[in-house]
């Protein structure tokens, strides 16, 4: 090993090379016993190379990566709803999946999230379910049997004392928990309810039969613990770099709720709504999320070879204006300043009639409407005003 | 004042039109509503007045004086008899209506309120947002006033009734108050009679006054209908519809001003609310609506002078019913007919409404609905334009072309032309053009002199004019070997959809291409065709010759890697040349190489009766020298490749190959993309003379196995489907244990799915295992060329599960598929499995059980490539405008910074292969070359980036080239 000489130790530090670059250079060159002339060529032909990968100035490289997306479209299979990793949970797939993220709709066709514990609930499949039912719906029906009560006018519910012990193994005596469900009964149905140990029953304020029937179908909506919108949970236990932990996989989602619940690692949690996670951390983790969503949904069918560079531009261009603006009529395309644009791409009339009344003006700066108007575009070879004038040397 | 055509279009102001503007621009006032006379002549002052413009050849415009074809006609227009509400501004009318005062026009918004919308408006037009949420707002706001702030009068609501009807709703006097009033003064359960002195004396009425309301004598005022109605708590009023008529509406909005418009986001100086009822009708040019001549000498007009012609006569008949003083019920229809038919020309679609038809029935296509849609003037005519100088026909394949290159049939040729400007050197040529004639291949079409005056050329004056071409003259000459041509396939889903290419004329029809651009195009030989584009300025030749050649689109962006490279055959070459490693004595070498730039052998591997070479030898004469590479094959061994020789491997899919084949792509990133262009070549010609020598050919016997392995087959299948009965009697008998998350229902068919899946694969294996290395269908799906492993199962071992929707078949008869099973069956055979191979062939049931899922497979397909297809257009549409630009940023056309720098670190996508872990630039590699390979001069220069590699822009060029860079 030798030390390099300053000046190309300086000279590196004053080319435009990125840092990884630059610590590549200074290792390779360190370790290898070159001269300073070897030195300096293995510099020079660096930049050279990195110059030459770079993206060539006037590039379009919007509707390239546009293209780069499109064009696999074509491959990808619909109607898949399969499994994305996890076999126990339905998750749309495949073109209508990349339709949907595209669109930026406001409730993906099957929300979902994919919660990480921390620590000391990762690692203990007891403690994990702890927190899968503090997030899974729990409806009371599901915690013991409802009869009607027809002479008397009631609805009763006898709890069953398995279920209560399995889902709060830390209380001691199934009937407190027997008595947070009859409050929270009282609370959701506005109605009096008596308890008897594990037995619950209640009924309409003045004697009748229809609202008898109403107050049972109205029980069934009642949650009693957990997210409302999240009707499963799936334990997963997974190989990690530090070994094996227990993740949640959730049917539904409700990204902001999840994050605050003990035991939830929020640090790692992801969700498939994008709108969620823009909600809750912000329009960069949106951008992030809108990428490896993408980029899921190609690697599942096969197409993972796109550069994650296309799918980067078409997340940025979504959150540019620091909300998530859809791919078409109802975003992108729709908020352009060009009225022609506009109308070219969808709903005609109504853009052009639109524009009259607000007297807009329509400054031809873009694509469509410089096709429009049959001048050359400003963008590639369209966009230098450089010209050799003959005749002039040097 | 007439509409001159601008030369050079900067900017586009939208807004509405002042209806005396209407009548400056007009050629005429149209009044008649016929068009041409008994002779044939145009009416004047009708519709095909030819003051509007002239469509018949020969005949001159009265307006501005030009001929068919230079004169683009000239508006006239139709002075209305009533005005007439604008379909597209019914919404606009309606707000407007609810927002303003009836009385005074303004807008009900105190002036503080009004302040605070104009500051928001001006706020959400910097951000660049819509303002529609604001104008909406604020008529919301202002439609909640009962008052006018400013005048006090009292507002009513608006009621619209689509399209154009607008009433005023207030509440009158009920027609039968007096029964009313009779009604509660009668007793009832709850209170006595009420007598007209109680009456009078709760609501301060005198008497008599009570007694004459009562008996319906006299109307009470306001306030005592209010009196009356709290004293009785009853209602005497009932809503009555008060409709506006246009013309109150635009004498309405004629009061509004100017500042109180502009608050709800209408420019108030190009747009007054009033012009959006109209008062004149402007009447489109001829040239808009030409008239076609048919067969039998009839006139048939376009839809839109029929619609005029309705709407004159309707104006007609209003206007003599006025004058005749007709009664207002008959006025009142006609303006409603005017309305309808004024309405139906803007726009034949609104809902509601019939929409106007034709004699045939067929509904009439107006202004609007030639506007909109993919056949609309938008994005029909506007957007995509038509061009001269192209050409389509069928493609068809011919080996023997460069890749760069495209075979033209001498018929296109002859017609398609480049201009050359004629001058001292190249005058021999383009009089030798000229003097073939149109019709012989490399001839002239036209010529222009240097007056201008352009000459056609014929067979008769061809020989006299070649004689009078001199410098200064323009050459319309034929395309030749060499042009430089654009070459399309669509759809168009990627750049490598559009390329350029080098011109051969040939002869015949088709044109043909080399078959390893098949894979950037998506084209095959089954009677596609392409479409061909002769460039026509030096400027579009240049950078086609530069950016758009063939080999210079081999890196495809999406990934990074080649996507032009070996196929089919190609791969099979190089898999029988390169696997086993045969040996070739020197006449079976150099007939290899023959069609390769290789004329000389290298020195032979060793000698066995007679000198040999082995097949590597052969193929490493194709490859750089310098080239240093590493990989895995598909065929499963690795592939070493040391100073441009193949040591060890087979070289197939993986290594030549169309997508990302490892040796192409290195040679094109590390090379040069000419370089990767003759290997490409030089590969597929190596190739298909490798297959000749060997031969290769496939038939039923290649899927044939020994009676033993099918017993096999048979015995492994029978076990399957054991597995499954045994899998439905548990679950009948309740023993099946459920999957988490799943029921039992579907535990079941996932096991039954996950066990016949599993008897095909072992079926594939054993069938598998009876084939020869050598098998024709093994030797294809090794090397990657075609088919794989699953396809070569089905045809030999079993065709396996067929599936509709991701589950086994169960749709058909009720509980049952077919009706040659019984109810409930969840057999293999009842729901879908399919045990024969293709080559056994398959019985009537399982046939159509397979034809179930292959159809599901072609509707996936069709509603695929539309769904996709739009897909796209809107992912083009949103990120067309981005540019990166010289700083590194990417911005969109009005400089909205979207990225700082491209992908994060600027790369570019072509250089940096996605499914690759090493970097674009590889430092290591770079110390290695300049450590210890001994550059000539301009190698080392064009390394470290001094010098440029030598270009090559013509495949006429390849020679020079090669010897720039001595490989």
């Amino acid at each position: 090993m030798s030390t390099i000489p300053t000046e190309i130790e300086q000279a590196v530090e004053e080319t435009n090379l990125p840092q990884r670059l630059k610590t590549e250079l200074h290792s390779t060159l360190t370790e290898r016993d070159v001269t300073a002339d070897e030195a300096e060529e293995i510099l020079q032909a660096t930049v050279a190379q990195y110059e030459e990968s770079r993206v060539d100035p006037l590039d379009p490289v919007g509707t390239v990566s546009a293209q780069s997306i499109g064009e696999p479209g074509t491959q990808m299979t619909m109607n898949t709803f399969h499994y994305a990793g996890v076999a126990e949970i339905d998750v749309t797939q495949g073109l209508p999946r990349l339709i949907e993220l595209v669109d930026a709709r406001k409730e993906p066709d099957t929300p979902m999230m994919t919660v990480y514990l921390d620590e000391e609930y990762a690692e203990d499949r007891e403690r994990a379910h702890e927190v899968v039912w503090n997030i899974e719906a729990t409806r009371i029906l599901q915690l013991g049997d409802v009869s009607t009560n027809v002479a008397d006018m009631l609805v009763q519910i006898s709890l069953n004392e398995d279920t209560l012990d399995e889902r709060w193994p830390t209380v001691d005596d199934p009937v407190e928990v027997a008595g947070e469900i009859a409050d929270t009964i009282e609370s959701a149905l506005g109605v009096e309810t008596q308890q008897e140990g594990l037995m619950l029953q209640f009924g309409p304020d003045e004697p009748s039969y229809r609202d008898l029937l109403q107050l049972v179908e109205e029980l069934r909506e009642v949650v009693f613990k957990g997210i409302e919108d999240v009707s499963r949970v799936v334990i997963r236990k997974e190989e990690t770099d530090q070994g094996e932990e227990f993740v949640l996989y959730t049917e539904g989602s409700d990204f902001g709720t999840v994050l605050e619940i003990e035991g939830v690692d929020a640090s790692r949690c992801t969700c498939n709504n994008i709108h969620e996670i823009n909600k809750n951390l912000g329009i960069e983790a949106a951008r992030e999320s809108i990428i490896e969503e993408t980029m899921d949904t190609l690697r599942e069918q096969g197409l993972d070879d796109v550069n994650i560079r296309h799918l980067m531009l078409v997340a940025d261009i979504m959150t540019n204006e620091g909300e998530i603006a859809a791919i078409g009529r109802h975003g992108i395309s729709g908020a352009k300043d060009s009225v022609l644009a506009r109308a070219a791409f969808e709903v005609t009339v109504s853009h052009l009639l639109d524009a009259a009344i607000h007297g807009e003006i329509d400054h031809l700066d873009g694509v469509t409407e410089n096709v429009i108007v049959g001048k050359p575009i400003k963008l590639g070879t369209g966009d230098v005003d450089l010209r050799m004038s003959p005749g002039a040397s040097d | 004042m007439a509409l001159d055509t601008p030369q050079d279009l900067e900017r586009i102001d939208f807004g509405l039109m002042d209806p005396e503007s209407y009548r400056d621009i007009s050629a005429t006032k149209v009044i008649t509503a016929d068009t041409y006379d008994d002779d044939g002549f145009p009416i004047d002052m009708g519709l095909m007045d030819p003051r509007l413009g002239v469509i018949d050849p020969g005949l001159e415009c009265k307006t501005c004086g030009k001929h068919s074809g230079s004169c683009n006609g000239h508006f006239g227009h139709i002075e209305l008899a009533a005005p007439v509400i604008h379909v597209g501004f019914a919404k606009l009318i309606r707000r407007l209506l609810r927002g303003t005062c009836r009385e005074c026009s303004r807008i009900l918004l105190t002036e503080p309120e009004q302040a605070e919308f104009r500051d928001r408006l001006d706020r959400t037009r910097d951000l660049g947002q819509d303002v529609d949420d604001v104008t909406k707002a604020a008529i919301r706001q202002a439609r909640k006033k009962d008052r006018c702030p400013h005048c006090g009068e009292e507002q009513f609501d608006i009621q619209h009734e689509k399209p154009t009807t607008y009433y005023e709703i207030q509440d009158v006097l009920a027609s039968d108050y007096p029964a009313r009033i009779a009604k509660a003064m009668e007793p009832d359960e709850n209170s006595a009679r009420i007598t007209p002195r109680e009456l009078a004396d709760a609501t301060g009425l005198d008497v008599s006054r009570v007694q004459e309301i009562i008996s319906g004598e006299f109307r009470p005022r306001p306030d005592d209908r209010r009196a009356l109605e709290s004293a009785l708590d009853i209602e005497l009023t009932e809503e009555d519809m008060n409709k506006l008529m246009a013309s109150d509406i635009r004498d309405w909005f004629e009061h509004i001003p100017d500042d109180d418009i502009e608050t709800i986001g209408i420019d108030a100086t190009d747009s007054r609310p009033e012009w959006m009822i109209q008062t004149v009708l402007p009447v489109p040019p001829v040239t808009a609506r030409p008239s076609i001549t048919l067969d039998n000498g009839q006139r048939s007009e376009d839809d839109l002078t029929h619609k005029l012609v309705d709407i004159i006569r309707i104006n007609q008949r209003f206007m003599e019913n006025r004058e005749a003083g007709a009664p207002q019920l008959i006025i009142e229809d006609l303006w409603e007919l005017l309305q309808y038919h004024v309405t139906t020309f803007m726009d034949n679609e609104i809902s509601g409404t019939p929409p106007a038809r034709h004699r045939s029935g067929r509904p009439l296509k107006t202004l609007s609905q030639r506007l909109k849609g993919k056949e609309g003037r938008f994005r029909g005519s506007l957007s995509g334009k038509r061009v001269n100088f192209s050409a389509r026909t069928v493609i068809s394949p011919d080996p023997t072309l460069s890749l760069n290159e495209v075979g033209v049939p001498d018929r296109v040729a002859t017609e398609m032309t480049q201009t050359m400007n004629v001058n001292d050197r190249n005058l021999e040529a383009a009089r030798r053009y000229v003097r073939n004639g149109p019709e012989a291949h490399p001839g002239a079409n036209y010529v222009r002199r240097t007056d201008g005056r352009r000459l056609k050329v014929t067979e008769k004056n061809c020989e006299e004019l070649s004689e009078k071409v001199e410098p200064g003259w323009e050459v319309s000459r034929h395309l030749i070997d060499g042009d430089i041509i654009i070459f399309n396939r669509q759809p168009s889903l990627h750049r490598m959809s559009i390329m350029a290419h080098e011109v051969v004329v040939m002869p015949y029809k088709t044109f043909r291409l080399n078959t390893t651009v098949c894979p950037p195009y998506n084209a095959d030989f089954d009677g596609d065709e392409m479409n061909m584009h002769a460039l026509q300025n030096e400027e579009a030749r240049a950078e086609a010759r530069v950016l758009m050649r063939v080999q210079e689109q081999m890196l495809s962006p999406r990934f990074g890697e080649n996507i032009i490279g070996a196929i089919q055959d190609h791969v099979t070459g190089t898999y029988l040349l390169t696997n086993q490693n045969p040996r070739f004595n020197e006449t079976q070498a150099l007939d290899l190489l023959r069609t390769t730039r290789i004329d000389e052998l290298p020195e032979a591997d060793g000698v066995d009766g007679e000198p040999y070479w082995t097949g590597r030898t052969i193929f490493s004469e194709l490859l750089p020298d310098e080239l240093d590479l590493e990989f895995g094959s598909s065929a499963g061994d690795r592939v070493v490749i040391e100073g441009g020789q193949l040591l060890e491997g087979t070289v197939d899919e993986d290594a030549v190959g169309a997508f990302g084949g490892e040796i192409v792509d290195s040679i094109a990133k590390l090379h040069s993309r000419t370089r990767a262009r003759i290997f490409i070549n030089e590969v597929s010609s190596l190739a298909v003379r490798t297959i000749m020598h060997f031969g290769f050919s496939i038939s039923i016997d290649d899927e044939s196995i020994p009676p033993n392995a099918q017993d096999q087959v048979d015995e492994a299948l029978d076990n399957a489907e054991d597995r499954v009965q045994e899998l439905i009697e548990a679950y009948e008998q309740g023993d099946l244990e459920s999957l988490p998350g799943r029921t039992i229902d579907e535990t079941l068919e996932m096991k039954i799915m996950q066990t016949l899946g599993q008897a095909r694969d072992s079926a594939g294996d054993i069938a598998e295992e009876h084939f020869a290395g050598d098998n024709p269908a093994v030797v294809m799906a090794e090397s990657g060329a075609r088919g794989s492993m699953l396809n070569l199962t089905q045809m030999t071992g079993c065709v396996g599960q067929q599936a509709v929707r991701g589950e086994r078949i169960n749709r058909g008869y009720e509980n049952r598929t077919l009706s040659h099973f019984k109810e409930n069956d969840l057999s293999a055979d009842a729901r879908g499995f399919v045990r024969h191979s293709y080559r056994e062939g398959l019985d009537p049931r399982e046939f159509f059980f397979h034809a179930m899922g292959g159809r599901e497979g072609l509707v996936d397909t069709a509603v695929r490539t539309s769904k996709s297809g739009y897909l796209q257009r809107r992912l083009i549409n949103a990120l067309s405008e981005l540019e990166a630009q010289y700083d590194g940023t990417v911005r969109d056309t009005s400089d909205t910074v979207v990225q700082f720098e491209f992908g994060e670190d600027g790369t570019s996508p072509v250089e940096v292969s996605s499914s690759a872990d090493e970097p674009a630039v590889d430092v290591e590699r770079i110390a290695d070359t300049v450590l210890d390979s001994e550059f000539d001069d301009g190698e080392k220069q064009q390394f470290l980036g001094e010098g440029y590699e030598p270009t090559n822009i013509s495949e006429h060029a390849d020679d020079w080239w090669l010897a720039q860079s001595d490989d």
